[in-house]
């Protein structure tokens, strides 16, 4: 069995890597994309200031806090006091202040925004409501580069991995090649294993490749450990591999597989936060987020680059991705077709 | 017992019968052919029979057991089309199929046998076609099989890489091999058979040894007249007139009369031709129509 899974799988990488024009869209395509990011978001971009205010009640009558009148700073909602002092931590919120109990803030120090931020909050509500509690979070900012580059990655992953071996299977099945295998002693589990871990290998090594390699030249950010992120790839991975089996299962024209790929991908794309949070949006649709494994992917590879979380705050995640893993790769196996008959 | 059996075949698609209870067997180590005209059954009979399409109905029989795990491994079967993987070569192709089977045969002998020495290295989308069938061909033994399915293997070649390919068919079949082949070309059926069963809409019409079936439907020899060089019907002569062909065809065991009963009846008595009767004439009298070729 094993022999079968590595002669399919030997044969298949080297028809990948052999096919510069793919191989080399997969590599450049997130570095293009890096690096324009890089250029565009690199330096300070931002303007506006934005604070976060602790919000239980109603209303907060702002006639008492002359402070939330303050022109150019945007003032936002937070119900969730840690999410917004770990904001703080990352620069991501220049001050959270909370009126109504206890008249407190927080700002980070090494933080030139919130520097002028508590300025104008001294300046203003001090001198109607009394002294403020101040409290200081460390932490270093965070530059949409190092937000968004799990999301480039995870993009590239997905296309990757749902076209690459979706589109690939149903092209096999389509000029005959899955007939010639069924021919031989091949079980269908053995060629879809030999699929997913050929996939698995050249996609998990050009992730690493981009992310080792836009680490070292831009400098960005990683605070947790590489083999957890690692471990968040392969889940991942195999949970878009499958996923993309299983559309592959039964359809036997290039043309519906690409419409059915890219009507999951986009969708994906959009919900799963690549290119922007969805903290601002609907419950609906933070909710619908969570059908798609690279939602996941995210979340989890985000939180161990960007706050080093580790294995305990991450494996909800993960188990979320062996499901969807199981699921799709269960289906997949039961609808699996070899010809087009 | 059979080397191979297949037992009341049936295939039904919606509206088409495409396999009408076919049953033949075929004896260990003999070329068995399976002809017919495009459509008439034989690549589905073939592909149920090799296990990659199921059957309505029926069974098929390998060495007395029903045709399983044991007869993939081996069996080796040269599709009609088949796509190989892009950007392998010849050799890691061969290597690649080689692999999937326990039982293997030396890849030099089969090399030196499908004469691919010199395109090893070669992608293999750049095949010719002679090239292209020699390297199907040779997948086919990779497991060194006992049983060989060779579907149209020589359709879209030309008459020279045809008889190639028919000699290495035979050395094949001179090492013991069993072959079944799938073909519409009643010449290479022919030259390479043993036996064959012909079909026709689904169904077997005759089965036997090519030249037993034709011995004992021809006594004799084929006069055959172009239509227009006929100037009349032909009355008293028993003959048989082919109009998609543009022919008339006269059996007779005695030629000098009938030469003699016809002369006056042609416009000119040199545009004959004297031939022995072939598998397309067998075809022909049974189905009452010519290969649709």
């Amino acid at each position: 069995m094993l022999k079968r899974i590595l002669a399919i799988f030997k044969a298949r990488n080297l028809e990948f890597i052999r096919d510069r024009g793919t191989m080399a869209w997969n590599i450049l395509l997130p570095i293009a994309l890096m690096a324009g990011l890089s250029l565009a978001f690199g330096g300070d971009g931002r303007t506006q200031y934005t604070v976060g205010v602790v919000q239980q009640a109603e209303v907060i009558d702002r006639a008492e806090h002359p402070f939330l009148e303050t022109q150019y700073i945007r003032f936002v909602t937070v119900d969730d006091v840690a999410v917004a002092m770990r904001k703080v931590a990352r620069h991501q919120l220049d001050l959270l202040v909370d009126f109504e109990e206890g008249n407190e803030y927080w700002v980070n120090p090494s933080s030139p925004k919130g520097y002028f931020v508590e300025l104008a909050l001294l300046q203003t509500d001090s001198l109607v409501n009394g002294s403020l509690q101040k409290s200081e979070i460390d932490g270093d900012a965070i530059d949409y580069v190092d937000w968004v580059l799990p999301g480039i990655l995870g993009m590239n992953m997905m296309f990757s991995c749902l076209f690459g071996v979706g589109y690939v299977v149903v092209r096999y099945r389509k000029n005959g090649f899955l007939k010639r295998l069924r021919a031989t002693p091949v079980r269908p589990l053995e060629f879809i294993i030999a699929q997913v871990a050929s996939r698995l290998m050249l996609t998990m090594t050009i992730t690493a490749i981009i992310f080792i390699g836009t680490h070292w030249a831009l400098g960005t950010r990683m605070d947790g450990s590489y083999l957890l992120l690692l471990l968040i790839g392969l889940l991942g991975a195999v949970s878009l591999v499958s996923m993309g089996l299983l559309v592959a299962s039964r359809v036997t024209s290039e043309e519906l597989a690409g419409g059915l790929l890219n009507m999951i991908n986009w969708p994906m794309m959009l919900l799963s936060g690549v290119w922007f949070s969805l903290e601002g949006a609907g419950q609906l649709v933070q909710s619908a987020a969570k059908i798609f494994p690279l939602t996941h992917i995210l979340d989890a590879a985000r939180a161990v680059i960007l706050d080093g979380a580790g294995l305990a705050d991450v494996w909800v995640s993960l188990a979320v991705l062996v499901a969807m893993s199981a699921v799709f790769l269960g289906l997949g196996a039961r609808f699996f077709r070899w010809d087009p008959a | 017992m059979y080397a191979l059996e297949a037992r009341n075949l049936v295939k039904s698609y919606p509206n088409v019968l495409a396999v009408d209870n076919v049953s033949f067997g075929v004896r260990e180590g003999i070329c068995f052919g399976l002809l017919g005209p495009n459509g008439a059954g034989k690549t589905t009979t073939v592909e149920i029979i090799e296990g990659v399409t199921p059957a309505t109905s029926g069974e098929v029989y390998y060495q007395g057991e029903i045709a399983g795990r044991r007869f993939r491994e081996e069996a080796g079967i040269q599709f009609q089309n088949t796509a190989l993987q892009d950007n392998l070569t010849v050799m890691e192709t061969l290597i690649m199929f080689q692999t999937l089977y326990d039982r293997q045969a030396h890849l030099d002998d089969i090399i030196e046998a499908c004469s691919l020495g010199e395109l090893l290295s070669r992608d293999n989308r750049k095949l010719s076609g002679g090239q292209r069938q020699r390297m199907l061909l040779a997948i086919a033994l990779v497991n060194k099989p006992r049983v060989v399915f060779l579907d149209e293997p020589t359709t879209g070649l030309d008459p020279q890489a045809r008889r190639n390919f028919w000699q290495l068919v035979q050395r094949i079949q001179n090492d013991g091999t069993t072959i079944i082949l799938t073909t519409h070309y009643m010449d290479e059926a022919h030259v390479l058979c043993d036996e064959i069963a012909i079909m026709d809409e689904g169904k077997i019409i005759a089965s036997g040894p090519p030249d037993e079936l034709l011995q004992e439907r021809y006594k004799g020899l084929i006069i055959e007249l172009p239509i227009d060089n006929v100037k009349d019907d032909l009355a008293g002569i028993d003959h048989q007139t082919i109009e998609d062909l543009g022919i008339v065809e006269v059996l007779t065991e005695d030629i000098p009369g009938s030469l003699a009963a016809l002369t006056p009846h042609l416009f000119d008595a040199n545009r004959i031709k004297i031939r022995q009767a072939n598998l397309e004439d067998l075809f022909l009298d049974l189905t009452g129509h010519s290969l649709r070729t």
